[in-house]
């Protein structure tokens, strides 16, 4: 019987075949698996051909330095090249608008600022002592970005504090409700009566502030980081009476909150722009007369509010219906249940919604253009009225367009890790 | 909800700050600004410049009011219009006077109530048109495709003009002048109208200017003005005599260089009025007697400003033509300063 | 209230309509009722009052009065001879066109970009999240612009057709110019034609009802037809052949109507400044259409995607484990599920494509807003009754499609039994 071959020891491991590691494999599986695959790899990579080949060359062409298109299309001398000297021209006013030069430093701070006040907003993390910063920070804004007394945000202020020490004053006396509206009424009385004359008088007296700015001169990014951030700041207390409206047993509440919503999501922004612009002076008292950039800002207001209304209605309803029965349970009011047990939760999970609003709306404060303020489109147009830049068009437009996509690009990407650490949270 | 009521209060104190009565006057003088509306850009007429401040024959007109009312041709609120928002600006009283390259009409002087302060520039709506197309006159243009800036005139002007004609066209409408511009130049449309003013600045800034060719027709009388609300006579007379003392200027004579020379007293007495080294002019129209010297210093006589805007040694090179001196056979003719 | 079962007997005090919960949100809506009521009547206050000061009236008769423009897209009977309500209508028309040509290929689009965005190709997924990425998060407005733009810039003009050795050639048999003023493409004409008909306002072409009528009057013979095969079908187990059947269905009436109608295609030619005959797809229609498929074609993408992985990869195996092909998988077990959780954003991305339409005035496309709410207002100086009239119509357009999504959704939803 012939000894049959038997392996004493193991063979060394072998590497696996070339096709099955590295690059190779993975491109095998990536982007070769299937006839179908190679074809969408094919159109894939053609499309990326197509597109570095025709911007390619004129991107590296750029010209930074130049004074003029025609100085632009000396240096070049007939070849294909971005002239974005136009942006080194003009960076500050696509960013500032006409805001004076010297004073970039407001602007800046309140951006900064603004950071800091939503970062107790947007990480949990943070001490919730920060909030009383946040819940400020409108009146620090509005001082640094128009200038002006220091009184008026101080007696805006103050109004606050009346209305608090009134309904505290007023609370042991009667009941919660009455004390409420004698607060509410108090303040409002503060402010259309005496806060202007009060912080007037206090300017004359101790003179406190900076340079004022009017709006005119706000302009560019500045104006459409305005616009946008008042809006959806403005919009939140709004939005939340609204879904709470909707959401109320009151028909004609009800009624009234879903008419306005609807109406406000049924017609497109440019409508609601031009009736600032054109319509909101038949509307209002005869001699009555106020900036257009506060005009936009209420119509944005009002318009974000619909949009705002249905995110958090959307978080209302997806709160567990456990939590309103819990919060009855314990003999809450409807007040205080919503403040203490529902908003807090039915507003975090609206957190992402809130973003995507936001960015929808930043975007949409380019249709300002259509009613002549100088948003960055608006000032894209004006800049190339001039002699100097008359027929530059890409540049600016990729100038703008870059700017809008990092900007929204990074909310986009935090409202997603919310999303993401939204979800892991409820599981 | 706190940042609600800071918006009531943000309007509160422009409610506050905003009421506007009837004399215009008493109004700037209190707010130590001019609202002066002016376009969102057109070349030569008015366009903020790199350090943002504004330019152009049109803003030339707002400060040589605001020089005159309040003594400081910078001190102006230049307020952005677009062609659909600027009478309801100037309406509303958003604005004080509007110099927007705007057309004087009758339904605009009566039905819209304003009220034109006169005429800054005669123009005329033209065609210009690429020469390769071989084209010289418009009544050619059978069949052609026009780009035209829309919210003007020149889209009424257009359609007389062409159905009076007999011809056929496909209008493209266009927002901005630059857009148009862009479209013209890559051939979208044959024909780019608007006024000639426009045309010649447009053309002035092509990288190949001398193929393009202007047509000899004038299809419209577009007489471009100031203008401001109708019911306030005494606002309006100021504007009115502010462009007439810029005209009345260079027929006498009296540029910004020469002009404290002439301040002391001259032999003429219509220029020792009109600088108010003679009578009490200033005083009827509620201004003091160096408003005219002082709107005239603040960019030079009418001639001076053209020349320095839009004239012939700018890039946008216009000819005087029916803007010259009516001594010189065109049609500017300031009423005597008497 | 005289028949609320009152227990306490100690009769009405008015503190109770404050504090009785019974009462309570009476009084609070009535209070709610006279605020709304005052601001409203202090609305309308100011604007008579305003309207009295600027000499204005409050009435539409504007709308009979000469337009005096031309509007170069339209698709009924207009001229500047006509009133300004069919300027109106033919914006209107205009914009409900942009509108559906765009809901649908931005379907298209995004459906497409949302499935091969979670394609196993590398390439192919991160490019479409560039796509995705890029769209989303750059305004509109900018998009808008620069599609224009592109279009005006890489296409050829009508000139570079002319000549001996044109630049540029037509395509497919000479039947199709695409130039920087828009596509010209073939149209439909009758040599035979039955006319139009006059509805009042507008005119519809008898060779399109007929047409229509032809076609309906197949698809339903072929159902009859497919009904009867399913029956032989049930009783015998054997199909009966039916596709020459369909075909035939389908053919005979066609060709017997384009002869009877004497139906063929009338070509774009070169003639003086431009291409005449044939169909003319302008650029700003194009560019317009573009952008929102675009545009809107991402963030449906974006929906789709959510909606397929919120489908559990036990369906899809369980697919698999059937034998069924990927592309199948996808078609007949995804999607249809996926498509419950689709619907609804998708309403809301309709919405916006409608209501974004309304930045046609920036590349000269001349919808509703450029007609009525642009050159209209700015000719009579009727800003007031002009937007109002253009909000309302938004409005309803906007209502009409959400009741008809909402209806398309109520009947695919999953009927919980």
């Amino acid at each position: 019987m012939a000894v049959t071959f038997v392996r004493k020891e193991m063979l060394p491991q072998q590497p696996p075949p070339s096709s099955q590691v590295g690059p190779v494999r993975w491109v095998r599986e990536n982007l070769l698996s299937s006839p179908l695959n190679i074809f969408l790899t094919l159109a894939a990579i053609y499309v990326i051909y197509v597109i570095i080949d025709h911007v390619g060359p004129w991107l590296m062409n750029s010209v930074w330095n130049a004074g003029s298109l025609a100085e632009c299309r000396q240096i070049l001398a007939g070849e294909s090249g971005a002239c974005f000297a136009v942006i080194n021209d003009r960076w500050r006013q696509l960013l500032y608008g006409f805001y004076p030069s010297d004073m970039y430093w407001r602007p800046n701070l309140a951006m900064v600022l603004l950071l800091v006040a939503v970062a107790p907003v947007l990480f949990d993390k943070l001490p919730r002592k920060m909030i009383w910063f946040s819940a400020v920070y409108p009146f620090i804004a509005f001082w640094l970005l128009w200038g002006g007394s220091l009184w008026l945000p101080l007696a805006v202020i103050a109004g606050f504090a009346i209305g608090y020490a009134v309904f505290r004053g007023l609370s042991p006396m009667t009941n919660g409700a009455l004390a409420v509206i004698a607060g509410a009424l108090a303040a409002l009385i503060w402010w259309f009566v005496a806060a202007a004359a009060v912080s007037d008088v206090l300017q004359s007296v101790i003179p406190l502030g900076i340079a004022a700015v009017p709006s005119r001169e706000f302009g560019g990014f500045m104006l459409s980081i305005i616009i946008g951030v008042t809006g959806i700041a403005l919009s939140l207390p709004l939005g939340i009476m609204l879904a709470l409206g909707r959401k109320s047993d009151m028909p004609l509440i009800k009624m009234i909150c879903v008419g306005f919503i609807e109406f406000i999501r049924g017609v497109p922004l440019i409508t609601l722009l031009f009736t600032a612009s054109l319509l909101l002076n038949y509307f209002l008292p005869p001699g009555t007369n106020f900036d257009i950039i506060l005009r936009v800002i209420i119509m944005v207001t009002l318009f974000a509010a619909a949009y705002m209304a249905e995110v958090i209605r959307g978080g209302l309803a997806a709160l567990p219906r456990g939590q309103y029965e819990a919060a009855d349970a314990l003999g809450l009011d409807y007040w205080k249940a919503q403040r203490l047990i529902i908003m807090p939760q039915a507003l975090k999970i609206s957190i992402p919604g809130i973003v995507n609003t936001f960015i929808g709306l930043f975007k949409d404060t380019t249709l300002v253009v259509f009613i002549g303020l100088l948003d960055p489109i608006g000032l894209s147009n004006a800049i190339r009225a001039d002699s100097n830049w008359n027929g530059i068009y890409w540049e600016l437009f990729i100038f703008i367009g870059a700017c809008f996509f990092i900007f929204c690009f990074g909310m986009s990407r935090y409202s997603m890790y919310l999303e993401r650490r939204l979800k892991t949270d409820h599981r | 909800m706190k940042k609600s009521v800071f918006l009531g209060t943000l309007s509160l104190t422009a409610l506050v700050a905003g009421f506007a009565s009837a004399a215009t006057l008493d109004d700037v003088k209190a707010r130590g600004t001019l609202n002066c509306g002016v376009s969102t850009g057109v070349n030569g007429f008015s366009a903020p410049d790199s350090n943002g401040v504004w330019q152009g024959f049109d803003v030339a007109i707002c400060r040589a009011v605001a020089a005159a009312v309040l003594g400081d041709p910078m001190k102006v609120n230049f307020i952005t219009t677009t062609g659909q928002t600027r009478f309801s600006a100037l309406a509303s009283g958003e604005i004080d006077m509007l110099a927007r390259n705007t057309t004087w009409t009758f339904s605009r002087d009566t039905d819209l109530k304003f009220t034109f302060a006169g005429v800054n520039y005669y123009d005329g709506q033209g065609f210009m048109v690429k020469k390769e197309l071989g084209v010289s006159s418009a009544k050619e243009l059978d069949g052609a495709t026009v780009c035209i800036q829309t919210g003007t005139t020149t889209e009424l002007n257009l359609a007389d003009y062409f159905k009076s004609n007999n011809m056929k066209y496909e209008p493209v409408p266009i927002e901005t002048n630059a857009e148009a511009q862009q479209q013209y130049l890559a051939g979208a449309c044959d024909v780019y109208t608007t006024d000639a003013s426009g045309l010649a600045a447009t053309r002035a800034t092509f990288a190949d200017a001398e193929n393009h060719i202007v047509l000899p027709e004038i299809i419209s009388k577009e007489p471009l003005g100031p203008l401001v609300r109708q019911g306030d006579d005494q606002w309006a007379d100021i504007a009115r005599w502010t462009l007439n003392a810029l005209i009345a200027a260079e027929e006498y004579g009296v540029t910004s260089a020469n002009i404290e020379e002439l301040a002391k007293g001259t032999e003429n007495p219509e220029i020792n009025r009109l600088l108010g080294t003679e009578g009490e002019l200033g005083a009827m129209i509620g201004l003091d007697k160096d408003w005219a010297k002082r709107a005239i210093k603040a960019g030079g006589n009418y001639g001076e400003i053209f020349a320095a805007t839009i004239g012939e040694a700018t890039p946008i090179g216009l000819a005087r033509g029916l803007n010259a001196q009516w001594t010189q056979g065109g049609l500017m003719y300031s009423p005597p300063f008497r | 209230m005289a028949t609320m079962p009152d227990v306490r007997k100690d009769g009405f005090r008015l503190s109770m309509l404050l504090y009785d919960t019974r009462y309570r949100s009476i009084t609070l809506q009535v209070i709610f009722l006279v605020l709304f009521a005052a601001a409203a009547w202090w609305l309308i206050h100011n604007t008579v009052e305003n309207l009295k000061a600027l000499g204005k009236d409050f009435s539409f008769g504007f709308l009979t009065v000469r337009s005096g423009y031309d509007i170069n897209q339209r698709l009924i009977e207009y001229s500047s001879d006509s009133p300004h309500w069919r300027a109106f209508l033919v914006g209107l028309l205009n914009t409900l066109l942009l509108a559906a040509l765009s809901c649908v290929t931005a379907t298209v689009v995004g459906v497409l970009a949302g499935v091969l965005r979670l394609s196993k190709n590398w390439l192919v997924a991160r490019l479409m999240t560039v796509y995705v990425e890029t769209f989303r998060n750059i305004p509109l407005l900018i998009w808008i612009l620069l599609i224009f733009a592109i279009m005006t810039e890489s296409m050829p003009a009508p000139n570079a057709f002319r000549g001996e050795n044109p630049a540029s050639s037509m395509l497919l048999f000479d039947s199709i110019a695409v130039t920087n003023r828009g596509v010209y493409v073939p149209e439909p004409l009758f040599t035979r034609s039955l006319g139009n008909l006059d509805l009042g306002v507008f005119l519809v072409s008898w060779d399109l009802l007929v047409i229509i009528a032809v076609l309906l009057a197949c698809v339903l013979a072929n159902r009859a037809l497919r009904k009867n095969a399913e029956t032989v079908q049930n009783a015998t187990g054997v199909r009966p052949v039916t596709w020459w059947k369909s075909l035939l269905i389908f053919l005979v009436p066609l060709a017997a109507l384009k002869f009877a109608l004497g139906f063929h295609l009338g070509l774009p030619e070169l003639k003086g400044f431009n291409f005449a005959g044939g169909t003319h797809l302008r650029n700003s229609l194009i560019a317009m259409w573009f952008a929102l498929t675009v545009y809107t074609g991402a963030f449906i993408a974006e929906t789709v995607r959510a909606g397929i992985l919120a489908i559990s990869r036990g369906q899809s195996e369980a697919a698999a484990a059937l034998g069924l092909r990927p592309g199948r998988i996808m078609s007949l077990v995804i999607l249809p599920q996926a498509l419950r959780v689709i619907i609804p954003p998708m309403i809301s991305q309709y919405l916006n494509i409608t209501k974004n339409t309304s930045l046609a005035l920036a590349v000269g496309y001349m919808d509703i807003r450029s007609t009525l709410g642009g050159i209209t207002i700015n000719q009579t100086g009727r800003e007031l009754e002009g937007m109002l009239l253009m909000m309302l119509t938004y409005l309803v357009i906007s209502l009409v499609i959400s009741m008809a999504m909402n209806l398309y959704n109520s009947s695919v939803k999953l009927k919980e039994r």
